[in-house]
Order: structure tokens, then C-alpha cells, then sequence
């Protein structure tokens, strides 16, 4: 996956100013920064969800902006809210995505099967989704978007209001799917001890464009013997006041998330 | 989930075709998949309805009303001139026209709503294309409608309403109502994409319901309304599927357009608002 001069304005406001990133093959690389740095807008971007205003990207080879149908079929996204339909079950949740991404009707329970255990939701399967909990409902989106085995996988705060148990199910689902599919996992994140945990590379990101990126032994190495990621965070991107707009709609979505886990 | 390291990304076995068979392959499929896809969203609407039906029966309260009170009231008066036809005879269509304008009318706001919940970007993201989203969302509304349909053919059969039953008409009844019920839920949709937050929606969507509603012939004859008015009113599409519905539901019942116009303003305003919808649909995330 590649990104060159990938740009995103909203009106005044630069979003993603002149983003250029290169992430390997199996690579899990997090995207860390504030609240309105432009995380989400380049999820977005590299999701087909919005249209760069400059700039391109590519995604196994395709471009983002003149082949989306193509992309589209070569990722999966886990939005930062949670969004596994309540009114549905488990099952009915895979189902659908596992048409709408066009598996062959042969494959899909055998596929949904398959999901169902690998997260332990098997016996869950037939129970209405609003009745779960936060970590059952983020497992089962991990799997939802998983279902067409996508070459990249993109994930906006995976683990966001999730209780330390749930956030280390999350994590384990993650590494077995890196494991097992050799899936490139691209994630933001604001949970610093997740990104050491999971990524192979991480950048932060400030007001739209990377400020400093590497590997998080590279960047704690930078500050001195004994920093932590933390330290390499608010060293990069706490300099200034917080007057990114956006930033109050970040705040009441991760609320929001955060009423619904409960 | 996994066949092991490997495995091959992506859904579909036609990977193992050249290139050019498999764009040939994949030209071949567009109107099948944009079928399923749309047979997708409607099949999650059904399940959801199955999984809570108590919305379809409160929906139902305010037809009931309508046709027991107001119904009532105006034949009783004879304020109304109808014709030889009893006012009750003449209202039921109107009613059902109504109560599926009222059900789709507020599609939009679902729209927003999930896309609040993040379940829009998923849709959106997903190989589905995003006509095929609008019109399964559209047609959704044509199921509720339906739901709609079965308590007011009760009720007006109780008011002594001189029904038909005849598998045709009732045939044609179902059509118009699906087709009118995705005409205001694309509708509806548009004007989400437009407005993106509930609280304007709810506000716009009041504002368009009355005169919808009033600017038709579903509660009394075009001909007793000022020049104007009917202008208006033959420029809704809620007066062609009341035009409908009145010729297929009763026994004897006369279309005053013709019924091949009726279908033919529907289906044409359905496929002009989808494509606008579908144009719009990627908006509604910003």
C-alpha cells in the first residue's frame, strides 16, 4: 500500500496535507496522533470513502481514485464505532456482508462457520447482536470484515472503550489473523501500549501530515534510553493547543462509542 | 476463516481466468450481482421487521384513525363530493397511499442514523454498488408498505369498503405500492444525503409530508381544488399510485389517468430519484 501527496481539504480546513506513506506487504502499521490530526480522514480516503482532493493512493496495485471498484474488493474496514447491526444476529451480521462482498454461496457457511469459532461466537450465533457485549461485538467485526479475506485491513481504533480483557481478545484475533493470512493491517490508534504491542511501524501524525515515522524500538530510541511510546507521542504532537477542528466531533464519537460499549 | 497460510485474498474463484475472460466474466455478472445486492438490503429489512414486528403494528395506528374518524365524520357530513362512490370507498386507497408516504417519507432519517452507528460506512465500503444500496433501501420501504396494506384491506373490509380480491388487481395493488413506497423513501434519501443531521432532516421531512399529502388526490377529488392546486397535485406522484390503488382495490373501480400512465410516472420518477440518490449516497459520511 502507498499513498503519494494523498491530500483532503473541508473547505478552509487541510485535512491530510500531502500524505506520503509505504507499507509493506504483512506489515501492521499504526497511524497514532490526536484527536483532528487526519487519521480518519485517511482511513477514509484509502477506503474509497471519500475523494482525495489531491493526490493518489494505491492498494495492491490499484488506485484508489480511478479503479475503487477494484479496491473495494481488496480491503476490509472496522469503523471506529461500533457498527455490527443491533437489530440482527451473529450469523445474519456475516451473512450479509458475506453476499454483499459476493462469496460464492458454496463457501458462505462454511466461511461463516469458521468465523463464528475462531472468535467464540459460536454459540452466539442465533442471539441478537444489541444484546452482546462491547469485545463480542468488536470480534465479531473483525471477523465481518475478514469474511472475503482482504489483502489489507484497515482498522480505526480497534479497541477504543473496550475493558483490558476484551483489548487483549482484540489483540490475540489480530496477531492469529496476521498469522494465518498474512493480512497488512493498517491502524490508528490512541492507545500507545497497542501500538507497541501489535505494530511493526508506526508514524504520527499532526495537523495532516506524518511527523516522524519508524519502528517503535526506532522512535523510543530517539528520546533516550528509557522512553516509552507515550513519550514519543506527546514529544511529537503535544507541542500545540488542541484547535483542530474536527476535533469536538472526535470526541463526542468516541464518547458515543464508549455509551454503547457500556 | 482461513485455509491456511496463503490463501487466496479476495472473494471470487474467477481469479484463475486471464484477464480478459475474467473482465468478460464480470461484465456478464453486473446485472446479477446489482440484483443480489439489492435483494441483500431488502432481505435485511424482512429480517429486522421479524425480529421486532411491534413497529409495523404502531405504524398502523394512524391509518386506523384516519379511516375510523376522519372517514366516518366526512361521510357522515357528505362534505365531500365523491360521485357515486361512497366517501369511505373513495378514501381507503388515499389512506393506504398515505400511510406508505408517511413510512418511507422518514427512510432518510435511518439513513442517517446508521450512519451515525458506522453501518452506512461499512455498506459503502463494500463491493456493493451504491444504486444497488439506494434501491434496496428504496424497495425496503415497498415491504413496509406492505405490512401497511394488510391492516387497512382489514379495516376497510370492516367499514364495509367494496373491495376487490381478485388476484390481478391485488397484484397490481402490491406493484403500486412498493413502487410509490421507494419513490419517497429515494426521496427521503436524497434529502439525508443533503441535510446529513437528524435535526434538520426532521424538520424538512414535516415540512414535505403536508403538502404531499394535501397537494393529492388522496383524501378528496382533484376537481374541487383551485387551479393551482391541482397543478400541484398532478405533479405528485402520490396522486398516481392513489390513482392506482383506486382503480385495483375497488370492485368497478375507474382510473382517471389510465393506468399505463400511472405506472409509467412511478416507474420513471423511481429510476430518476435512484440515480440522484445513488449520485448523492457517498455524501451522506462526509
Amino acid at each position: 500500500m502507498e499513498t503519494r501527496g494523498l491530500t483532503r481539504r473541508f473547505g478552509e480546513l487541510l485535512a491530510v496535507d500531502h500524505l506520503d506513506l509505504s507499507v509493506p506487504q504483512g506489515m501492521v502499521f499504526g497511524l497514532l496522533g490526536r484527536n483532528g490530526a487526519g487519521k480518519t480522514t485517511t482511513i477514509k480516503m484509502l477506503t474509497t470513502l471519500l475523494a482525495p482532493t489531491e493526490g493518489t493512493a494505491r492498494i495492491a496495485g490499484f488506485d484508489i481514485g480511478t479503479q475503487p471498484a477494484r479496491v473495494r474488493r481488496l480491503v476490509g474496514y472496522v469503523p471506529q464505532l461500533l457498527s455490527a447491526d443491533g437489530a440482527l444476529t451473529a450469523l445474519e451480521n456475516l451473512l450479509v456482508f458475506a453476499r454483499l462482498y459476493h462469496i460464492p454461496r458454496a463457501q458462505r457457511r462454511t466461511r461463516i462457520d469458521a468465523a463464528l469459532v475462531s472468535v467464540g461466537l459460536q454459540d452466539a450465533a442465533h442471539k441478537l447482536v444489541r444484546d452482546f457485549s462491547g469485545g463480542m461485538i468488536r470480534r465479531l467485526e473483525i471477523v465481518q470484515s475478514m469474511l472475503h479475506r482482504p489483502a489489507v485491513l484497515f482498522l480505526d481504533e480497534p479497541t477504543i472503550g473496550l475493558d483490558p480483557v476484551a483489548r487483549h481478545g482484540i489483540w490475540e484475533q489480530l496477531r492469529n489473523l496476521i498469522a494465518q493470512e498474512g493480512t497488512t493491517l493498517f491502524l490508528t490508534t490512541h492507545d500507545m501500549e497497542e501500538a507497541d504491542e501489535l505494530c511493526g511501524q508506526v508514524a504520527i501524525m499532526h495537523r495532516g501530515t506524518v511527523v516522524v515515522h519508524g519502528t517503535p524500538e526506532e522512535l523510543k530510541a530517539r528520546l533516550g534510553p528509557n522512553a516509552n511510546l507515550d513519550d514519543v507521542f506527546v514529544a511529537y504532537s503535544a507541542a500545540t493547543e488542541e484547535t483542530e477542528e474536527g476535533a469536538l466531533r472526535d470526541v463526542q464519537r468516541t464518547r458515543r462509542t464508549a455509551r454503547r460499549l457500556g | 476463516m482461513s485455509n491456511g497460510p496463503g490463501a487466496p485474498h479476495g472473494a471470487s474463484a474467477e481469479r484463475q481466468f486471464s484477464y480478459p475472460v475474467q473482465a468478460a466474466l464480470r461484465r456478464l455478472a453486473v446485472p446479477l450481482l446489482f440484483a443480489q445486492d439489492t435483494a441483500t438490503i431488502v432481505d435485511v429489512e424482512i429480517r429486522k421487521l421479524r425480529h421486532d414486528p411491534v413497529e409495523l403494528l404502531t405504524r398502523a395506528v394512524q391509518p386506523v384513525l384516519w379511516l375510523l374518524v376522519f372517514g366516518k365524520v366526512i361521510a357522515h357530513a357528505r362534505a365531500i363530493p365523491t360521485g357515486d362512490l361512497p366517501y369511505l370507498d373513495f378514501l381507503a386507497p388515499g389512506i393506504l397511499a398515505q400511510s406508505t408516504l408517511f413510512v418511507a417519507i422518514f427512510y432518510g432519517i435511518a439513513v442517517i442514523w446508521e450512519r451515525d452507528l458506522g453501518v452506512l460506512n461499512k455498506f459503502l465500503v463494500s463491493p456493493a454498488s451504491r444504486a444497488s444500496l439506494v434501491l434496496g433501501k428504496a424497495l425496503s420501504a415497498g415491504v413496509r408498505a406492505l405490512a401497511q396494506a394488510a391492516i387497512v384491506y382489514l379495516i376497510a373490509a370492516a367499514l364495509g369498503v367494496n373491495l376487490a380480491f381478485a388476484p390481478a388487481p391485488l397484484a397490481g395493488v402490491v406493484v403500486a405500492l412498493v413502487l410509490g413506497a421507494a419513490v419517497f423513501a429515494t426521496f427521503s434519501l436524497i434529502i439525508a444525503c443533503l441535510v446529513k443531521t437528524r435535526e434538520r432532516f426532521m424538520g424538512i421531512g414535516q415540512i414535505l409530508t403536508m403538502p404531499l399529502f394535501f397537494a393529492s388526490n388522496a383524501i378528496y377529488p382533484i376537481a374541487i381544488m383551485p387551479t393551482a392546486l391541482q397543478w400541484l397535485a398532478k405533479a405528485n406522484p402520490l396522486t398516481y399510485q392513489t390513482d392506482i390503488l383506486r382503480t385495483l382495490m375497488l370492485q368497478g373501480g375507474t382510473s382517471a389517468f389510465g393506468l399505463p400512465l400511472d405506472f409509467a410516472v412511478l416507474t420513471g420518477t423511481l429510476l430518476v430519484l435512484v440515480a440522484v440518490a445513488a449520485h448523492l449516497y457517498p455524501r451522506v459520511v462526509l
